[in-house]
């Protein structure tokens, strides 16, 4: 590999050609200050548009500044990070940057998290001069069932484009527009609700202001514990507990469950579920009609679809009703876990507890910003009564924690309640990408053959790769599976199957990168993929420590079917556990 | 910004996709494909652009992004006789200003807007390369050098006497 010597504030340094200053430079430890600029190393994402001009710095025998986020090295380089000129510059391009931002941080959603106002504070900015000749844009506020966009606080990063456009392919965001009224927003400016936004969410996660930030329903929540005639419950996503501890400093990896129920409880809900247990009942149904298709498939009849593609991912469920409307009939019929929660506590629960439906309320705490629109979807209502009546992220219960003044770290470990909070490590690994699958593996493997597993780790099926695949061998029979985290990965799988070039049994599909730990709810990695791989591990610890691990296994799934269900896919699951699928891509745009 | 509804006819569709077709279908020539329809049509509503868009097989935003983009673009239907004026510098400094008063005057219009009977739309622009003549004026694709505010006037009447 060629490589070029530079120096950087009088330092060597060695790097291949090619490599950008800013790169070199935090080879050296010198880290320097960007703002539009971000980097997902394993995901492959970049990017640069050297729009803000934060990351300027002097280069000796160059004219004007350089921005060391997009320009290469050159041999024999001199830079200097910090020189007064580079200094001045800065603090310019942030006083202009900041002269037409709306100036409402005390209540700005985004402030604490804000990167523009950590910038702000790093380069010491006191007054706004020149403000007075800023064009204020005044854009509405667009609404969605997920997200908010408040474009007049965009700051042209454009990371947001760079994540719906080139990591999930969806293609509702770009850059509109010029000069003061430059933003990025849907086609035509129209509601994000008309546009093919998945509500996968990831572009609020990398949106360094409160530009794009999600729908907030922690309110609601307090209103509806307040309410002596309502029983509360919640439901926890198997994420959460990977990540929350983030948001109280702790180390990410960190597994905080019994913290998080032991908050719950602390903060009022009636009862501490756990989504992971609808996990378990997903694998029962999702399981058992994957190896109804495939004994239908095997046996000659023609009008089976294979792959079945899991659906418990809602932004992916709106990719495809968006993207693959030929293909409505391929995906698994099961609901989410959150909405088979919904549906299960809003039946058997209420039953058991003498109530009716409109008395109990359904919290979810979920990694997801698309499970907000998903809760909200007419077939998920009985009379109107949603069976999931809020959806919160994982950074709207740190908020919650929070503001209920409760000591996080000081909390001791609490137990879920039962029936609806016991579950199997099959169920916990859904939170990660290649999880789904290996807990449909390990359930329907057991069923088909008969036999039980003499290893329960599916190492074959787990990794970061966005594209993987893996054969197993069902007692002679080879099960061809497939895995996709990412829009644009499931895009590039999903035409191969279209086009008849790959042959596989079953396919997982997550939207997010990293699957539900890098979920568009979670607590802002800002750019740093090493804290989603940490989340990931200690998914498979929390898998790895659990005395059951296999779906069919949970003692209550068991007694649910025995009680109430009959058997997987029943007449009565399949009113209450499954569901269909829509053609959405008229609805997009100009009507 | 604001558009106007329409329902596009299928010969007008598949004029759009031979655009589309002469450029290959290639995303980049986004911008020699947008040139060419509003050449057709005159301006670039959104009805046209979301055929464009999948034709080259990008989303609409990416398209609308574009338009909004380059002034040159345009999502309002145009005039009869477009009229553009020079606000160039050298054009600026020898009184053009002075002549697109006189013009929103006459026609009681903004930039950017199109008389009601659609007649005439009034843009402008940034040299036209004719700073010898300045201050300059187009109208459709004719040019006027050396135009003054007082012969504004005379300069509107030939395209109104046309009618």
């Amino acid at each position: 590999m060629e490589t070029v010597k530079l120096t950087i504030d009088n330092k060597q340094v060695e790097v291949p050609k090619g490599t950008t200053i800013y790169k070199a430079a935090k080879k050296l430890g010198i880290d320097i200050p960007v703002l539009c600029y971000m980097e997902l190393h394993d995901l492959g994402v970049e990017n640069k548009p050297a729009g803000c001009r934060i990351c300027v710095v002097e280069v000796e025998g160059r004219r004007n500044l350089a921005p060391s986020c997009s320009t290469a090295c050159i041999e024999g380089m001199v830079v200097k990070t910090h020189t007064t000129r580079v200094i001045n510059a800065r603090r310019t391009v942030m006083e202009l940057i900041l002269s037409d931002h709306p100036k409402d941080c005390l209540t700005c959603p985004k402030s604490g998290r804000c990167e523009l106002q950590d910038m702000a504070i790093k380069l010491g900015i006191r007054e706004i001069p020149g403000q007075e000749y800023a064009e204020m844009s005044t854009y509405r506020k667009d609404f969605s069932p997920s997200i908010i966009r408040d474009v007049d606080k965009c700051i042209m990063c454009r990371r947001c484009e760079t994540m719906c456009n080139e990591v999930q392919t969806v293609g509702a965001l770009s850059a509109v527009n010029r000069g003061f009224m430059a933003v990025v927003a849907p086609a035509f400016e129209q509601d994000l609700e008309k546009s093919p936004c998945t509500y996968c969410g990831q572009c609020v996660a990398v949106c360094p202001t409160g530009a794009l930030t999600e729908v907030d329903h922690t309110a609601k929540v307090i209103r509806a514990i307040a309410d002596p005639n309502k029983t509360v419950l919640v439901q926890t996503a198997p994420a959460v507990r990977a990540a929350l501890g983030e948001e109280f400093g702790l180390k990410p990896g960190t597994l905080v469950t019994g913290k998080m129920v032991a908050a719950l409880r602390q903060i009022g809900f009636d009862y501490i579920f756990d989504t992971d247990f609808a996990a378990d009942l997903t694998i029962m149904e999702e399981g058992t009609e994957l190896l109804d298709r495939l004994t239908r498939f095997l046996d000659g009849d023609k009008s089976v679809k294979l792959p079945i593609l899991t659906s418990c991912c809602p932004a992916w469920v709106n990719f495809f009703e968006h993207n693959f409307t030929d293909m409505l009939d391929v995906p698994s019929s099961a609901k989410s876990p959150q909405q088979m929660f919904g549906a299960i506590a809003k039946s058997y629960f209420a039953e058991k507890l003498g109530k009716k439906r409109e008395e109990l309320v359904v919290v979810s705490v979920m990694p997801c910003l698309a499970k907000k629109y998903e809760c909200q979807r007419d077939e998920f209502k009985v009379d109107g009564n949603p069976d999931v009546d809020f959806s919160i992220t994982t950074r709207e219960l740190a908020h919650l924690i929070k503001e209920f003044n409760i000591n996080f770290e000081e909390l001791p470990d609490e137990d879920f309640d039962r029936p609806l909070g016991e579950s199997t490590g099959a169920a916990v690994i859904f939170g990660a990408t290649g999880g789904v699958i290996e807990a449909a593996v390990r359930t329907a493997y057991e069923i088909y053959t008969g036999k039980s597993l003499s290893k329960i780790d599916f190492t074959e099926l787990r990794g970061m790769e966005g594209i993987r695949s893996a054969t197993i061998d069902f007692n002679g029979l080879p099960i061809n599976i497939g895995i996709a985290h990412g829009l644009g990965n499931a895009r590039k799988l999903l035409e191969e199957v279209r086009s008849g070039k790959a042959n596989f049994h079953a396919i997982e599909v997550m939207a997010c990168p990293g699957g539900c730990i890098g979920g568009g709810g979670q607590p802002l990695h800002h750019g740093d993929s090493s804290i989603i791989k940490a989340r990931m591990e200690a998914i498979y610890r929390e898998d790895a420590g659990k005395p059951i691990r296999k779906s069919h296994e949970n003692p209550y799934i068991i007694k649910l079917y025995e009680e109430f269900l009959g058997k997987p896919m029943s007449e009565k699951a399949h009113h209450l556990l499954h569901t269909h699928y829509f053609n959405k891509k008229k609805d997009v745009y100009i009507k | 910004m604001s558009h106007i509804k329409l329902e596009l006819k299928p010969e007008q569709v598949a004029k759009i996709k031979e655009i589309c077709k002469s450029f290959n279908n290639d995303p980049g020539e986004l911008i020699n494909v947008l040139h060419r329809t509003q050449e057709t049509f005159g301006y670039l509503p959104a009805e046209v652009q979301e055929v464009v868009a999948a034709e080259l097989n990008i989303p609409v935003a990416k398209v609308y992004g574009v338009v909004t983009f380059y002034s040159f673009f345009t999502m309002l239907p145009k005039g009869k006789h477009p009229i553009s004026i020079c606000t160039g510098t050298a054009c600026y400094v020898r009184g053009a200003e002075k002549v697109l008063d006189e013009f929103k005057r006459i026609l009681n219009v903004k930039v950017g807007e199109t008389t009601p009977d659609g007649n005439f739309s009034l843009n402008c622009l940034r040299c036209v390369g004719a700073c010898g003549l300045a201050p300059v004026v187009l109208i459709g694709e004719k040019v006027y050098g050396r135009v003054s505010p007082d012969g504004v006037k005379d300069i509107l009447k030939e395209y109104q006497e046309q009618q």
